[in-house]
């Protein structure tokens, strides 16, 4: 069960490091993921029941996932909404969209597919434990995730992209358009999320329309949860924060699912449990805020 | 250089809180030259910055640099030989980013490339510029410029605006949120900037000895028109009282605008 709390915490890690990019370092709160993650999951496995090799499924994923970054990205940009609004259309344009990437069903079962978890079992079974080969394999995946994003992040794109989120006009005055940092920003935060989403398919097993449901509210608590376990401004530990925010997230989660029921929660209960979470997050940081206030007066 | 031909800049046409903002402005500005804009609130003075920046549009007229006409081109790509700095110290630089990663993003203009070009030699390069400043920002290279104070943060920002060599540099009042001492500085650092790297500037200020004291040229600007330049000798000979006497006898009544008389 332990190296399945990682592994889970590993996969869903992905969106988040998507979810920490558009809501903290653009300052673009973005509602897309719920309607990206499933994209991804539904292109992966459209992809596998076709025939396709699994890589050309994940990298069609990802540019699924780009791509309806990027239609937020431009709703926002172009109609002057905010980004809220437009993310809640694209997300609500995408659960059409998903249904009918599926095969106009809600959802395709890989079970008998051939997909990379899959492929990696057999490949590894002789040796090793099916879990620790996982473990082994997704740790790699977001190791790679978080050292391509800290290279990206240093990049002169990366920090004007960092820069946007904190100052838009400091941005312009530098000659950057915001509105093509936003397309890269938002495209990229959900190329990241749609790819969560196709390895969660393989790891579950299906596709389902409904995988996106509350997946922004999880993805912002597992960032909110790292910003309490490791407190740094450098960005490669704002990045390795996430993933281990991702893990305890994905622990409280199995622990909820486990031994919930001795205080009677069912599985359906979780949502309002991170919901909950995020609110303590919130007062925690808040009151925090308020004790260093009060320091502070109290040394004038 | 950039010349405005009857710029014109309307806001609420057709609505009865129609205010015309610039009122068929024309002006021309050449290389080396250094404006100082003055005239009460609400004068057009930061519109004139304004239609020149890209930020709003003129309603009507056509500025351009060099011949090319700019009048549609958006902020972002006038920014490439446009540096502006504000009022508010906190505009023009993150303040969640270290200082040598705003100087980073303010190296070059334009779209930035996906290479990492922070390395040991630009950082001492930048520690250089820094120790220009004067101000000890050279050792705090890698903290946050939220960190730094309103002075030192406006006085970066003067720094991030010359390293692009911009064409022509638009002050709007950029030390009236200083304390006297970060002003003076900054008012220093101005001179400076402009007689080494050659700029041409306008600045908009309030304080009409600042205005007489900089630059080789003054407008007055009053409900969106230009109502008075003075160049060269003319200027030089200016007095604050004779302003404000010239300006009651184009306009046929007294400036009354405290926070001019005052400052």
């Amino acid at each position: 069960m332990i190296e399945g709390i990682f592994v889970e915490g590993l996969i869903y890690s992905i969106m988040a490091l998507g979810v920490f990019m558009t809501f903290r370092i653009l300052d673009f709160p973005d509602l897309t993921v719920d309607g990206s993650f499933p994209l991804g999951a539904a292109v992966m496995a459209t992809s596998l029941v076709g025939g396709f090799p699994i890589w050309t499924g994940i990298l069609l994923a990802m540019l699924a996932g780009a791509v309806a970054g990027t239609i937020t990205a431009v709703i926002h940009n172009e109609l002057k909404v905010p980004s809220l609004l437009a993310g809640i259309l694209t997300m609500t344009m995408l659960y059409s969209i998903n249904i009918r990437v599926l095969g106009n069903k809600a959802n395709i079962s890989l079970l008998k597919q051939s997909h990379m978890i899959s492929a990696l079992v057999d490949a590894t079974e002789s040796f090793m434990n099916a879990g620790i080969a996982q473990l082994f394999l997704f740790t790699l995946i977001a190791a790679l995730a978080v050292i391509l994003l800290n290279a990206f992040f240093h990049t002169d794109l990366g920090l004007t992209l960092g820069a946007l989120g904190g100052n838009e006009r400091m941005v312009v005055a530098q000659g950057s358009n915001p509105k093509i940092l936003k397309i890269i920003g938002v495209g990229v935060s959900n190329s990241l999320v749609a790819l969560s989403g196709a390895f969660a398919a393989q790891y579950q097993g299906f596709a389902d329309a409904s995988l996106g449901v509350g997946m922004v509210v999880s993805g912002l608590a597992m960032v909110m949860i790292g910003e309490f376990l490791i407190r740094s401004s450098k960005i490669h530990w704002l990045l390795i924060r996430v993933i281990a925010g991702a893990i305890v997230y994905k622990a409280i989660m199995f622990g909820g699912r486990y031994y919930g029921y001795r205080i009677h929660l069912t599985p359906n209960d979780l949502k309002l449990v991170t919901g909950l979470l995020i609110i303590l997050s919130l007062i925690i940081t808040k009151t925090d805020l308020l004790s260093r206030w009060k320091k502070r007066h109290q040394n004038d | 250089m950039i010349k405005l031909s009857d710029v014109s800049l309307i806001f609420g046409e057709g609505t009865p809180d129609r205010v015309e903002a610039l009122n068929n402005i024309s002006f021309q500005l050449n290389h080396g030259d250094f404006v100082t804009v003055i005239g009460s609130n609400g004068a057009g003075k930061s519109s004139l910055f304004n239609a020149v920046s890209g930020l709003y549009p003129p309603t009507s007229g056509v500025i351009s640099k060099n011949k090319v006409d700019i009048t549609r081109w958006p902020e972002y790509k006038r920014a490439a030989f446009i540096g502006r700095v504000f009022q508010d110290p906190l505009m023009g630089t993150a303040g969640n980013m270290s200082v040598q990663d705003n100087l980073t993003i303010a190296s070059y203009k334009g779209m930035k490339k996906l290479k990492i070009s922070l390395n040991k030699q630009k950082k001492n390069e930048f520690r250089e510029l820094l120790s220009q400043l004067e101000m000890g920002l050279e050792d705090r290279i890698s903290d946050n410029v939220g960190q730094l104070s309103g002075g030192q943060r406006q006085a970066l920002t003067m720094l991030m605006m010359v390293l692009s060599s911009p064409d022509l540099v638009l002050l709007d009042e950029h030390t009236a949120a200083l304390d006297p001492r970060n002003a003076e500085k900054v008012l220093e650092l101005t001179s400076r900037f402009y007689s080494n790297y050659k700029l041409t500037v306008m600045m908009v200020t309030h304080n009409m000895k600042m205005a007489l004291d900089f630059g080789n040229r003054l407008i007055m600007m009053d409900r969106g028109e230009i109502i008075l330049e003075a160049e060269g000798k003319e200027k030089s000979r200016l007095t604050v009282d004779e302003l404000v006497k010239r300006f009651h006898d184009i306009r046929g009544m007294s400036l009354t605008n405290d926070e001019t008389l005052l400052s």
